[in-house]
């Protein structure tokens, strides 16, 4: 009798063993994590997905072709720019550029539409995300095949 | 020593004959007023020390308190804010009471009608905002201090450009309002040099005050 009841559960522990052994590959497949309520566990990033959202400073992205207003590589959240105070050129105007260690304007901004020469940058140019906007990691609208010229690669 | 102490036994028996004379009933009634006259004066103060308080003038309420909720002061992440008196009255009781006496000034002009329409408050912005540049400046920006230490500063969390300026600006003496103008207000006009822009307005010198050690470079 004794025999048989150790055989009896020496049977039983190795089919529990058996058993979890069998479940182990399941659980690794999905990383072994399940809520409380059996609900899977990886979720989607909870991060913004709005790419345009708070871009943090980055190395800048290279132009696409010659005449292409560079992109700006920092955040411009609250950076207005009013009647009162242009805030871009606080940092990248020729006076200021070298105590903020920006990229200064460049001398084609100094041109009035007649060609004048002026001594900063021409009140035409003043609203400068008009043409340089902060950069971000988008993607195309439309599908296309457009390559840089190869004189700036 | 001696001399000392008998010249403190006299303050107190003075006072024995001080109290005498009132009737203890009466001394302790004294203390009791000074304490309520204290706590009562304290009380009003503080009264005109809350944002609602300052934004009550319609000043305050249509023009710079529209243009500080926008910004980081009034709404933010985790919800803690900067209101009116933490910027603009100083915390410590000597400044205080002096800011709130120059502060008389200000009612005399609620009166006069001094700034009592956007246009007016406009014309007169530039004149405020370098009052308040001077106040900080004299001060090392003190009332920034109270929340923002910069020996606290953490320059590893801080943004590459943000931690490059912080450091070499206050080593150069720099304080806060020195390039942090305009934070919870609009900028009065400030002198770009753009066209014929603004040519009244604030020069470059007052706007970013030049360090003695550059003035001294300057002069050389």
């Amino acid at each position: 009798m004794k025999t048989r009841s150790r055989l009896f559960s020496g049977a039983m522990c190795a089919l529990l063993m058996a058993s979890s052994l069998a479940v182990l590959p399941v659980q690794a497949a999905d990383g072994g994590l399940k809520s409380l309520r059996g609900a899977e566990i990886q979720a989607p990033e909870t991060e913004s997905t709005d790419p345009f959202k708070g871009t943090k400073d980055s190395a800048p992205i290279e132009r696409n072709y010659l005449q292409q207003p560079p992109v700006i590589p920092h955040k411009v959240d609250g950076y207005n720019i009013t009647r009162n105070f242009n805030k871009c050129m606080d940092c990248h105007a020729w006076n200021r550029y070298k105590e903020s260690g920006a990229t200064k304007v460049s001398l084609t901004h100094f041109k009035t539409r007649d060609g004048q020469e002026l001594s900063n940058i021409s009140p035409r140019r003043y609203f400068c995300m008009q043409c340089h906007v902060p950069q971000a990691d988008a993607k195309p609208l439309v599908a296309n095949k457009f390559k840089p010229a190869d004189g700036i690669k | 020593m001696a001399q000392e102490d008998k010249k403190s036994a006299s303050v107190v028996g003075r006072m024995r004959g001080w109290v005498k004379g009132l009737g203890l009933l009466g001394a302790l009634g004294l203390f009791v007023a000074g304490i309520l006259f204290w706590g009562g004066f304290n009380t009003a103060m503080e009264w005109t020390n809350r944002e609602a308080f300052c934004i009550s003038c319609h000043e305050m309420q249509e023009n710079v308190y529209v243009e500080y909720r926008n910004t980081v002061h009034y709404s933010n992440r985790s919800g803690v804010r900067a209101t009116c008196p933490d910027c603009h009255v100083p915390k410590e009781w000597g400044p205080k009471m002096w800011r709130k006496i120059q502060a008389s000034n200000e009612v005399l002009h609620k009166i006069l009608g001094s700034i009592d329409t956007p246009e007016k408050f406009n014309a007169k912005r530039l004149e405020l905002a370098k009052h308040e540049w001077d106040r900080m400046k004299a001060t090392d920006s003190r009332e920034c201090r109270n929340c923002h230490n910069f020996e606290s500063f953490d320059y590893g969390v801080q943004g590459r450009r943000s931690a490059n300026m912080h450091q070499t600006g206050l080593n150069e003496g720099k304080t806060c309002i020195d390039c942090h103008k305009g934070i919870a207000h609009s900028l009065p006009e400030v002198n770009q040099a753009i066209g014929s822009a603004n040519e009244e307005g604030a020069t470059a010198k007052e706007f970013h005050p030049p360090t003695p050690a550059k003035e001294e470079a300057a002069a050389k």
